[in-house]
């Protein structure tokens, strides 16, 4: 059971008292009329998945009901930290570029 | 020596507490302190069980958690528990066990004749065979089942309890032998939060058997003493015995299982106490020190009963008071079983050694053996037991020193016990439950946890394979002092002082030869419980089951309830053998939770019956209960599903309570409904992007129904929302999709929007909300409320008013699920209740009927109002039912899902949309989820164009109505289908799905 | 075949003390070039070797295994084995696997121990009686067998089982598919491994394919532990690792990989003649041959490929195992485990070409893999012997996420089986 630090409580608690969201800063087409079938049903359903460091979502969702980012190992289970979404999104454009 | 009790100094039975207890029908004397195997054992009873492939006699092997063979059921009826370990039950007075193996006796079994063609039944030798003819493999399955199987399961409910306890501590230390107990020391000393857990009912691990080491002076249980009432002093530190830590998961989060009451006679058992508990505990620092348990040598016919481990033979001998035999063999290749073996000579027991060893033991431990009387022959390995339901003999043979060859006969020994010892395994289960790998350690031959353990998991002990008292605990001290260190404290107190005794090195043999190629001797067992041969692992290995994984999942090799304790180190020698390669490379299989087996209802804990799942009840609950309503579970919800009145059936009651509404005036409780709080400058911009229609333009004091779609285009939820102000409203959602909803909205808001202004509170549970349906609810509200003004033209459909009704503060909405003039009153919950009764009161002169989910199925029906998860799958756009009047496609933000409405697909034809459907046979009710044939005559596999949604009986159009979903529906009016169910075949129209009042005149009222 | 196995060859291998017992599959070095390259030596992957060999006679074949045969979801799953999907495509897919398996221990000469003892999907809600009507009657006719079953006769199949309103969800009915059931799962991989390699498909455990070579939008090849092998076609089948060979050809597949538990009971007496699943509470149970009582649920919420999940998920589907059967409070569990499993959008399979030529993806089956093991083999072997899907598997392409033509199951599968 993964132990999650919440940003905003800014303290770690079980697994249980959170809840997880999804891959975290997938762009949604601003116009989403302009682009084509595929490149919106990349959008809806593609996902990185990888078997490695994943960043992601969690909403604490019986304590603030923040969602906030996390980036954990998807083998290891290890968490390297976790973010406000704002903040992460920093981070995550760093380790992308 | 009469019977098969001795009297040893240090016994851990109490002989002024004896007890009776039955096995199989036979009662026997006991003493509190047995576990049932030390009992039967005391009692002469060997024969306990027959084994799984070849119903071969099987008896008693081991001590403790490692027994394969002694498996029981206990008791009877409702407390019976299959398949525990006779090793492992404490005794108590009037104990009620069997054996659960033997057809149609355990003395008489027929698979135990089957198993005599044994030699025809290889590993595997069922994917071989019974393939002819097709037909008859369910014949032969249920043949081979009930051949396989030990214990019966249990067939009442389970009359005791269960609970979970959480613990966050600084340390948590596996195993109460001296390893474990100084670590426990050592931390607790240091001020840290330490738990202390080890599965048997006394603390002491070896010690309980071993008497001859002295620890800082004292013998061995009075250093345990000492140990066990310092840490009893410490108010930082808990020692919990019968608690087997059983698994270990990411983060040092360990589940132990604590046996509360199983020790206990039934008639004296707590029942408002749990019988047993589950600790959920997250350490900081895990320590294991769960020791190693002692493996046999594999030899022929090493499964006779009477053949057990020699540390089993020596605990049950110095903890029990019970001589296992007579004369016994004690075959080794190391030193430790001198120790037993010394202790049951100097017992009277007439004992021979045979030591694989040409050298044997060190010079001393055979001193001691020759001085206590024991026979000791060096260079030997048993060939074969001798023996059929218990031993009578064994046949030795001389070993080469080198090779494991045999290199001449030896002596045929007439004895009625051997005990075996082929060295120690560490107990590395938990450091390996989450990914760590242990490593094989050529001089100790086991596979061991590695000194620098993992992190925040230190290993002490025998699990990092010290053998000798000594070095354990010098081990133990030096580690768990460097972790203190790592944590900032200091340890007080020195290593605990033991003498350092000399030990001769083991000898690197698993397997006793018997000079003949493997498979064509007598079968020599390496995995008891499931039969596994060192013959099967060859055959395996020769068809190229090659991988260790291979090797165990084809033999059935550690696969049983004890989990390979016994067989896997000697399983893994014998498959690099004949790999030939290092054991090291060959490796082990995936150690995998639970280290013993562990009750469900453990694991459950208190999640069971009306605690499974909350269970949710609205305000108005007892004036439902009052009324009798029969109810319908929609999510966690308990809601009215009808009213029936003396006599009435589902039908009737709901017959009446639909005309009563249509006519007159009827009530729900539509509290369930979600209610969400949506506030801020931007709602109304969240709600443009969250529903598919627009909401620009809907005014304070004005409702409106909106779909939601997700951003795959489907409806995934509907309800009205009101507008209180500009910048304020009031989401209703499904009763199902309430929390879906609220975390819906939250994660657009803060992921994809967070800069518009809005909030949510959830507000389901803070309203109680009280539909009042059909042509007299005016009148009815006009009754209990003076200051809002209910004129038709003041109080226009779709409206929505704050005021107050009985006296209550009010949020009222002149809404309509049914068509009908219709008014929900939404009040704090807390006068709910009270609201509910003053609606009754007022309508009373109308005859006011109170209905529940089932009439307003019909009256929504009716009207062809959609059920979202009724009349939708997740797989329904708004246009496929027929709702594209829902949907803005020409509001400025793409709201969630409309790029999918455009996509090929979900544009183009074909599609399946809602209708209504007329049965040709107005008394013919559809079945829900009836398919629909455009033919009669379709064969299988049929094109189905759709299936029936909803289906009733409409007391007040007098004919039944169906909503359904129809491949191009929206194209098809007038056409007739037929409905399929099970075979029969009913033919309607497809018609509107608007069958009561086409122009909403009624609503409008 | 060269050592045909039958009663007979067990009696004469006994004579002769099993040693002449020849290896159940060749494990040859693996060679340069081959005409098909399948990734993954679990079921899939081998049925799929077996049936381009078989019935398109293509033999130059390499299956790649990065560790053991089968140690996959093969090895790890709870065996389940139905085809009574609602959609008709699924359906479709499902029970072309369903007759497979009905001949498919004759057919590799391997007692793959399937057991045609039932599979009951019991219902606690109304809305759940009108899905469970609603999928009944769209199997019978799509040619699958369905029953809907009263909570009497629930019962009388399933004595243990708690028909009573004393529980938090009783239970109204159910769906019971007969023909459906469970099977040995590791010999199904080592069948259809014996099968393939008799007609001679190369095997080759521990080669752990590292890269996918590439040229001009063609694939030529694979990199492995062992060296680079090379082959006009590749088709990869390698559940839990899909995502990650996919980006090796930097393709996105619709998928998320999740961990999926389960867990064993002690071993019994036979208790529980059929397989019991319940979508509502969130459980489901059959009984091994040996004994075992077979239990699984949900997968775990996250993504994970570290084939373990959390405790809880494993407690609560304890609690839900008692929920309808109360008696086995006090049996215990015996084993537990993780695999990981690739779930799509809709619950259904990719089988698929991709946008590389010659490069085929057989993904995406969540929880429900098992089941499908020799119809997924038998189209994938087609789609790649033609370059073109198998009819059955045509609606399983990856363009279905482009188009909106979903196949979507998940409101009949809410739970793992």
């Amino acid at each position: 059971m993964l132990v999650i630090t919440c940003p905003y409580c800014q303290e770690a608690r079980e697994e249980e008292e959170f809840s997880y969201a999804g891959e975290a800063y997938i762009a949604r087409p601003a116009v989403p009329e302009e682009v084509d079938d595929a490149t919106w049903g990349d959008y809806v359903f593609h996902r990185k998945n990888p078997r490695g460091w994943h960043w992601e979502q969690w909403q604490h969702v019986a304590g603030c009901r923040k969602v906030f980012a996390v980036k954990r190992h998807t083998v290891s289970y290890e968490i390297a930290g976790s973010w406000t979404l704002a903040d992460g999104k920093a981070l995550y454009l760093e380790e992308q570029a | 020596m009469s019977g098969y009790r001795i009297h040893r100094p240090g016994e851990r039975i109490n002989r002024q507490k004896p007890l009776s207890f039955i096995f199989d029908n036979v009662q026997y004397k006991a003493f509190s302190g047995d576990t049932l195997a030390s009992a039967l054992l005391a009692n002469g009873v060997r024969l306990i069980g027959r084994s799984f492939k070849y119903g071969r006699p099987r008896g008693i092997v081991g001590f403790g958690a490692e027994e394969p063979n002694a498996l029981i059921q206990l008791e009877t009826g409702a407390h019976t528990v299959p398949d525990l370990k006779a090793t492992q039950v404490e005794l108590y007075q009037g104990l009620l066990a069997g054996s659960t193996t033997g057809y149609p006796s355990l003395d008489f079994d027929l698979k135990g004749l089957l198993g005599k063609f044994g030699r025809f039944m290889p590993p595997g030798f069922y994917y071989k065979t019974f393939m002819e003819p097709v037909k008859a493999w369910p014949f032969y399955e249920k043949f081979i089942r009930k051949a396989a199987g030990y214990g019966r399961a249990p067939v009442e409910a389970d009359p005791e309890s269960y609970d979970h306890l959480h613990h966050h501590i600084d340390v948590l230390v596996v195993g109460g032998g001296a390893a474990g107990l100084w670590a426990a020391t050592l931390a607790g000393r240091a001020g840290l939060k330490t738990l202390l857990v080890d599965e048997q009912a006394e603390m002491g691990g070896w010690l309980l058997t071993e008497r001859r080491s002295r620890i800082d002076g004292l013998s061995g249980m009075d250093w345990v003493g000492q140990r066990l009432a310092e840490l009893a002093s410490l108010p930082n530190v808990t020692v919990l015995p019968r608690t087997t830590a059983f698994a270990l998961h990411d983060l040092n989060l360990v589940q132990a299982v604590e046996l509360l009451q199983d020790h206990l006679p039934l008639t004296e058992r707590n029942a408002a106490l749990p019988r047993q508990r589950l600790h959920k505990i997250r350490a900081h620092q895990v320590i294991l020190a769960s020791g190693a348990i002692e493996r046999p040598l594999v030899f022929g016919y090493n499964d006779v009963p009477g053949v057990m481990t020699a540390a089993a033979g020596h605990s049950y001998l110095n903890r029990y008071g019970v001589a296992v035999g007579r004369e016994v063999l004690v075959q080794t290749q190391n030193d430790a079983a001198y120790e037993a073996a010394l202790d049951l000579a100097l017992s009277g027991v007439k004992v021979t050694l045979a030591d694989a060893r040409q050298g044997g033991a060190a010079a001393w431990r055979q001193q001691a053996l020759k001085n206590a009387g024991a026979e000791l022959l060096l260079g030997h390995g048993i060939a074969k037991v001798l023996g059929d339901k218990s031993v009578t003999g064994a046949q030795l043979v001389k070993l080469d020193g080198r090779n494991n060859q045999v290199i001449g006969s030896g002596p045929r020994l007439s004895v009625d016990t051997v005990l075996s010892s082929g060295g120690l395994t560490s107990t590395v289960h938990l450091f390996c439950h989450n990914g760590g790998r242990p490593v094989w350690n050529q001089q100790q031959l086991s596979f061991v946890c590695p000194d620098e353990g993992r992190e925040n998991i230190a290993c002490v002990g025998a699990i990092t394979g010290r053998w000798e008292l000594s070095d354990a605990l010098s081990q133990t001290h030096a580690a768990v002092a460097a972790l203190l260190l790592g944590h900032g404290r200091g340890s007080s107190g020195k290593a605990p002082a033991v003498a350092h005794e000399e030990v001769a090195a083991p000898r690197a043999i698993f397997r006793l030869p018997d000079g003949k190629p493997e498979g064509h001797g007598a079968k020599a067992f390496v995995d008891y419980q499931n039969d596994v041969a060192a013959a099967d692992i060859h055959t395996a290995i020769r068809e190229n089951y090659r991988s260790i994984e291979h090797v165990k999942r084809y033999t059935a090799l550690g696969f049983g309830t004890d989990q390979g304790k016994l067989s896997n180190i000697n399983g893994f020698a014998i498959a690099a053998e004949a790999l030939g390669k290092p054991i090291a490379e060959v490796g082990t299989t995936t150690y995998r939770p639970s280290y013993t087996p562990v009750t469900f209802g453990a694991l459950a804990g208190p999640h069971v019956g009306e605690t499974f799942d909350p269970r949710r009840y609205t305000a108005i609950h007892a004036s439902h209960d009052a009324r009798k309503a029969e109810y319908e579970v929609v999510g966690q919800w308990l809601r009215p599903w009808y009213f029936p009145k003396a006599g009435e059936d589902l039908h009737a009651a709901v017959n009446r309570e639909c005309l009563a509404t249509r006519n007159s005036v009827g009530v729900m409780d539509a509290s369930t409904l979600g209610k969400i709080d949506v506030k801020g400058p931007d709602a109304r911009e969240f709600l443009n992007r969250i529903y598919s229609n627009a909401w620009s333009k809907l005014d304070p004091g004005k409702c409106r129904y909106g779909l939601m779609l997700d951003e795959n285009g489907m409806v995934m939820d509907d309800g009205v929302t009101a507008c209180l102000a500009d910048d304020h409203f009031h989401m209703t959602t499904t009763t199902g999709g309430a929390a879906r909803v609220y975390s819906w909205l939250e994660r657009w808001h803060q992921t994809e929007w967070p800069e518009l202004k809005v909030r949510f509170t959830t507000t389901t549970d803070h309203w109680a909300t009280v539909a009042v349906v059909g042509p007299n609810s005016r009148k009815v509200l006009q009754k209990l409320c003076t200051d809002i003004d209910f004129d038709k033209e003041a109080f226009k459909f779709m409206d929505g008013r704050t005021g107050t009704v009985a006296g209550l503060p009010a949020r009222v909405f002149r809404i309509s699920f049914s068509g009908e003039l219709a008014y929900e009153i939404n009040v704090d919950a807390n006068y709910g209740r009270y609201m509910w009764e003053e609606v009754m009161k007022a309508g009373a002169e109308f005859d006011i009927t109170p209905y529940g989910t089932e009439t307003m199925h019909v009256l929504r029906a009716e009207k062809g109002f959609i059920i979202v998860g009724q009349d939708t799958d997740g797989s329904m756009s708004p246009n496929d039912l027929a709702m594209s009047w829902a949907v803005g496609m020409k509001k400025p933000f793409s709201f969630l899902g409309k790029r999918s409405l455009l996509r090929s697909h979900t544009a183009g034809d074909g599609r399946k949309q809602l209708v209504g459907l007329l049965p040709l046979d107005p008394k013919v009710v559809l079945a829900e989820g009836a398919q629909i044939l455009s033919n009669t005559d379709d064969t299988v596999p049929a094109a189905m164009q759709g299936h029936v949604t909803s289906s009733y009986h409409s007391a007040f159009l007098g004919r039944s109505i169906a909503m359904a979903v129809l491949k191009d529906g929206s194209k098809r009016e007038g056409d007739t289908v037929f409905v399929w169910a099970h075979g029969k075949s009913v033919p309607a129209q497809v018609v509107s799905s608007v069958f009561v009042d086409k122009e909403g005149v009624r609503q409008h009222a | 075949m060269a050592n045909r196995y039958s009663l007979w060859s067990l009696i004469k291998n006994g004579l002769k003390h099993h040693e002449s017992w020849q290896p159940a599959w060749k494990s040859p070095q693996p060679k340069k070039n081959y005409d098909v390259i399948i990734v993954g030596g679990g079921g899939h992957g081998l049925a799929t070797a077996y049936y381009l060999a078989k019935e398109h006679g293509i033999k130059n074949v390499a299956v790649l295994e990065k560790g053991y045969l089968g140690g996959g979801n093969t090895a790890r799953n709870t065996t389940i084995i139905r085809s009574n999907y609602l959609w008709d495509e699924a359906a479709h897919l499902y029970e072309h696997g369903l007759k497979l398996w009905e001949g498919l221990s004759q057919d590799l000469n391997f007692n793959v121990m399937f057991s045609q003892r039932g599979v009951m999907n019991v219902g606690h809600t109304l809305q759940d009686m009108r899905d469970i009507e609603r999928r009944a009657n769209a199997n019978l006719l799509n040619g699958v067998d369905a029953v809907v079953m009263t909570p009497q006769e629930i019962k009388d199949m399933v004595p243990l089982i708690d028909i009573s309103h004393r529980t938090r969800y009783p239970i109204m009915g159910a769906s019971f598919q007969p023909r459906g059931g469970v099977a040995r799962h590791d010999a199904v991989a080592w069948g259809f491994a014996r099968g393939a390699s008799e007609l001679g498909v190369d095997i080759i455990e521990q080669c752990e394919v590292t890269g996918l070579i590439i040229e001009g939008g063609r694939i030529k090849g694979v990199n492995t532990s062992r060296g680079d092998i090379m082959a006009d076609r590749v088709g990869c089948v390698a559940a839990g690792n899909s995502s990650v060979l996919a980006k090796m050809a930097g393709l996105r597949l619709p998928l998320e990989s999740h961990p999926l538990q389960a867990f064993v009971s002690e071993s019994m007496k036979p208790c529980i003649d059929t397989v019991v699943m319940s979508n509502a509470v969130h459980g489901y149970v059959s009984q091994s041959d040996k004994g075992e009582l077979v239990i699984g649920a949900g997968i775990d919420s996250y993504l994970g490929y570290g084939q373990r999940g959390s405790p809880h998920v494993i407690e609560h589907t304890a609690a839900a195992i008692i929920e309808m059967f109360p008696s086995f409070s006090r049996v215990r569990m015996n084993r537990q485990w993780g695999g990981i499993v690739d779930v799509s959008p809709d619950a259904c399979p990719i089988i698929s070409k991709t946008r590389i030529k010659g490069l085929y993806f057989n993904c995406g089956w969540g929880t429900g893999g098992f089941k499908a093991t020799p119809g997924s083999g038998n189209v994938f072997a087609h789609t790649i012997a033609h370059d073109d899907p198998h009819p059955l598997n045509r609606a399983f392409s990856l363009d279905r996420f482009a188009t909106g033509h979903l196949i979507d199951e998940h409101g009949a599968a809410a739970v793992a089986h």
